[in-house]
């Protein structure tokens, strides 16, 4: 039919990525002698990496047919509206870029990353509940029940306060697939609720979140513990969420928080799952409309008891890398993060009537929530603005999200 | 200036991946029933958006009584007086009848309803439009039928002046589609004007004055159904129009006969439910269609989802090639090769947000998955030949399936089914809704499977088609087969006999 051309978008993305590389370049050698080092940091490897990303982009963006590409945003307008969170960011990050300088630094964009990720993993956990058009505000608890019961049975054999005085030195795994699969458990109940009594989500998990809060409390208060914060954490577990890598390559690099790993890996996975496997298609069409599911011979009640395991083993995972990463725990951890993590999910474009959203959405999202906050911080702005602030933005980048489905 | 109550003037309308209307008009005298025709797809349903604010229109005018309207929102039509009742009714299924037909003009003062006010004046108008419900009955509870009945009375109660109707009859029982006309003549002698989209031809020229045929989002041209000399439009002048071509054969020819074996054997399978189907018993033949008749409300639908796995079976026997089936779920039923096109497109049928893609390949995902892993490549080679095969007309499989016409969404749905090769499909009403080149297609489709040894189950309330295609009839009426109709003794009249055999009830006429 149509003739298969390079698109606008493709050249747009190469001709700038070479250019952002191109000067990214020159900065890095002429910052010094210039004596722009105190001014502009690591602009310029910030630069180069954006060059190479772009330049990516558009070699690898597929050849459009022309029908395709005049229908995909063609107008400025229409590109605004479908990025317009990802430039909400650019412009949030040129403003404090501005404002403090010392915004620019790998430091700066490591430590944004590292706070990202178990935020990240319990949101792709949540993204699944949402899919469905449902919802899980257990999530935050089942975070604090993983973090507990691994931490307790993870304290060094010296430590005066032992939450097991004669638990010997057991190996880092089993006490972190006990954490999950507890959080497995509560999980499977969300989903048997859900699927079994087509109970909606929110009063099921509203249900179970104050139970896991409960039943944690009991585990947290048991003698000798009595609900003494959890401590004397061994370093072998405590390195899961504090190694750093590549540190001290060069000269002043603080090394990449073993956390990013891990996120990225679960990126992909979670990735996969939505795209290429029958469970995730199966996931976006009960979204999408369910009777039609059901009448399809889709096993729902299979799919969302998977849904709840699956997206509880992932809070279980955060949960275990929280503990790591404070080196501690208490029975109050967690409290609250389920609502971030859907903001999160919402402002990345996931629907919460179920049946779209990405993962490159909620990476987006996480992200932003994240740099609002340590950027806010960075600039000095008072913690009770930053919550008027986060919570403008929320609204904002939804509603203008939304407009790209409205079709008059 | 005009004697014409509404006039639209070039309307054109863009959607993604489609140029839905391009240049339309439509002249509606006052006083007239004036029909508009095409196939599916041809942008009739669009068109009436537009009129009632849904779409705004990329270009065109629209004058009413000869004034130039600015129409935006649903809200602003009904107050210029345009009422539309549309193909697929979406009541509020939780509240009461009285309350969707006054959905949005409560009646009361001060913003405190007056629910009394409400029921006597539901009653009354359901008494004028002899309508037997009650008021107070759960929207959800109701059949379509009443629905779209209830649906017309908002729009009588609305004292319109133009009333859209899109596809009135197509869920409605002969019986029923009289009872309309009796109302539609009444206003009309009121000076009420109807734009009337139908697919049905008789229907068409036994209530309409002036008839607009589309073609693919054009305006092909409006005529009189009774010129000058007193002679009126012929069926066949008309399809020409919509399809560009002629049409004489409204079925394909049927080649070969059911075999003897057996597939498929029911014995006296009831419904828990009492008032639901009770005692159906019936054989189906290998590359066999065995055609259900019946009034809507005859519980055909009901069955078949029993039959599929969607619904509870208290007692009976159903033997699926001579060993003993219990559906249990609708997976199991299509593991055991049944497939269920269903009655209702939009709610259990399309994924709406999803791609044509995964629409297509949805029922049939386990054979594309190694260890739960999809193999794209292959979804996508055979999503793309099932639809070209069925002539699925899209710019490309990534299109999202809600923005495609009611009859290539159909398309879709059978290829869906298609997909996953069973060998007994089950059709709910398949060419509902559709135009005559798509059911053409669609009854093609279904002798090409019969002839590769499948065998179907076809509900259907069109008697022209449920005799075109049958080997068999079955009728029933109130959930009990009333009786077999053989291939050679079929007529409308026996059919219609059978169908209304209602028990133990004579003056009752509502199906």
């Amino acid at each position: 039919m149509a003739e298969i051309k390079t698109s606008r978008s493709k050249r747009l993305f190469t001709t700038g990525g070479i250019a952002f590389l191109i000067l990214g370049i020159a900065l890095y050698f002429l910052k010094a002698p210039m004596g722009l080092n105190r001014k502009i940091y690591d602009l310029p490897v910030f630069l180069i990496i954006i060059g190479i990303c772009f330049a990516l982009k558009g070699f690898m963006a597929k050849d459009k047919t022309e029908e395709e590409a005049s229908l995909a945003g063609k107008t400025f307008t229409e590109f605004l509206t479908n990025n317009a969170i990802l430039l909400a960011m650019l412009v949030l990050v040129i403003v404090i870029c501005i404002l403090q300088p010392r915004f620019m630094q790998i430091r700066v964009a490591l430590d944004i990353l590292t706070q990202s990720s178990t935020k990240l993993i319990m949101a792709l956990g949540i993204c699944f509940t949402l899919l469905i058009a449902g919802t899980d505000l257990s999530a935050g608890r089942m975070v604090g029940l993983a973090a507990v019961i691994s931490a307790s049975m993870m304290q060094t054999a010296t430590y005066a306060n032992r939450f097991f005085p004669d638990l010997p030195q057991v190996a880092v795994w089993m006490p972190i697939i006990i954490a999950i699969l507890a959080c497995m458990v509560f999980g499977a109940l969300n989903g048997f609720l859900v699927a079994k009594y087509d109970m909606h989500p929110f009063i099921a998990t509203l249900a179970v979140q104050v139970i896991i809060y409960g039943a944690c409390s009991l585990y947290f208060d048991m003698p000798p513990n009595n609900s003494q914060p959890i401590g004397g954490i061994r370093p072998d577990f405590a390195q899961l969420g504090q190694m750093r890598l590549l540190s001290g390559i060069y000269q002043g690099f603080p090394g990449i928080s073993i956390l990013i790993p891990i996120a990225v890996v679960i990126c992909v996975i979670i990735w996969f799952i939505l795209n290429k496997t029958v469970f995730g298609k199966n996931v976006y069409a009960i979204g999408g409309n369910r009777e039609a599911a059901v009448v399809a011979g889709i096993n729902v009640f299979k799919n969302i008891m998977g849904i709840f395991i699956l997206a509880s083993c992932l809070y279980g995972i955060a949960g275990v890398l929280e503990a790591a990463r404070t080196a501690g725990a208490t029975n109050n951890y967690g409290n609250g993060y389920e609502l971030d993590a859907i903001a999160a999910c919402v402002v990345g474009g996931v629907s919460l009537n179920g049946g779209i959203g990405k993962v490159g959405g909620i990476i987006m999202g996480v992200l932003i929530f994240t740099i609002i906050q340590y950027g806010l911080q960075f600039i000095n702005v008072s913690p009770m603005w930053q919550q008027v602030i986060k919570g403008v933005i929320i609204a904002v980048a939804v509603a203008i999200d939304l407009t790209k489905y409205r079709r008059k | 200036m005009s004697d014409y109550l509404l006039e639209m003037k070039n309307i054109t309308k863009t959607f993604p991946g489609v140029k839905a209307l391009d240049n339309v008009n439509l002249n509606v005298r006052k006083g007239t029933v004036h029909a508009l025709m095409g196939e599916n797809g041809a942008g009739k349903s669009t068109l009436m958006k537009c009129l009632f604010g849904i779409y705004e229109p990329d270009g065109g005018e629209i004058f009413l009584e000869g004034k130039k309207a600015e129409i935006h929102s649903a809200r602003q039509a009904m107050d210029k007086g345009i009422a539309m009742v549309h193909q697929e009714l979406h009541p509020i299924r939780f509240r009461s009848v009285m309350e969707n037909v006054y959905l949005g003009r409560f009646p009361g003062h001060m913003g405190v309803v007056d629910h009394k006010a409400m029921y006597e004046k539901t009653k009354a108008l359901f008494d004028d439009l002899e309508l037997d419900v009650d008021p107070l009955a759960l929207a959800g509870e109701q059949s379509a039928a009443i629905l779209q009945m209830m649906e017309i009375a908002r729009a009588v109660d609305m004292k319109a002046k133009i009333i859209i109707l899109d596809e009135p009859t197509s869920s409605l029982s002969d019986r029923e589609v009289d009872h309309l006309f009796k109302i539609i003549n009444r206003l009309r002698a009121q000076g009420v004007a109807f734009v009337y989209i139908s697919h049905k031809m008789k229907e068409i020229l036994e209530i309409s004055d002036e008839i607009t045929v589309m073609r693919d989002g054009t305006y092909v041209g409006t005529w009189p159904v009774t010129d000058e000399k007193g002679e009126k439009l012929t069926i066949d002048f008309i399809i020409k129009q919509m399809v560009g071509r002629e049409m004489t054969n409204q079925f394909p020819p049927r080649e070969g006969k059911p075999s003897d074996e057996i597939v498929l054997k029911v014995e006296n399978v009831c419904s828990p439910l009492r008032k639901s189907f009770q005692n159906v018993s019936f054989e189906l033949h290998r590359q066999e269609i065995l055609g259900i008749g019946g009034l809507v409300g005859a519980q055909r639908t009901e069955f078949v989802e029993a039959l599929f796995g969607l619904r509870g079976i208290a007692s009976g026997e159903i033997l699926l090639n001579g060993a003993n089936y219990a559906a249990k779920s609708p997976g199991f039923a299509k593991s055991r090769g049944l497939a269920l096109l269903t009655e209702e497109r939009r709610a259990t049928g399309i994924f709406g947000i999803l791609p044509i893609l995964e629409n297509t390949v949805i029922a049939n995902q386990k054979n594309y998955a190694h260890l739960g892993i999809l193999n794209d490549r292959k979804r996508a080679v055979d999503a793309d030949a099932e639809c070209k095969k069925l002539n699925v007309k899209t710019p490309s499989l990534n299109t999202l399936i809600q923005n495609l016409s009611g009859g290539n969404q159909q398309k879709v749905l059978i290829a869906r089914w298609l997909l996953t090769n069973s060998d007994i499909l089950i059709l709910d009403e398949p060419t509902r809704g559709i135009d005559v080149g798509a059911k053409y297609e669609i009854y093609n489709i279904m002798l090409e499977q019969i002839a590769q040894g499948k065998s179907i189950i076809m509900i259907s309330s069109e008697m022209p088609e449920l005799m075109g295609m049958s080997d068999r009839i079955m009728v029933m009426c109130e959930g009990r087969v009333t009786g077999f109709l053989n291939k050679g003794e079929y007529s409308q009249e026996k059919i219609m006999a059978l169908a209304t055999q209602f028990a133990g009830r004579k003056d009752n006429t509502a199906a």
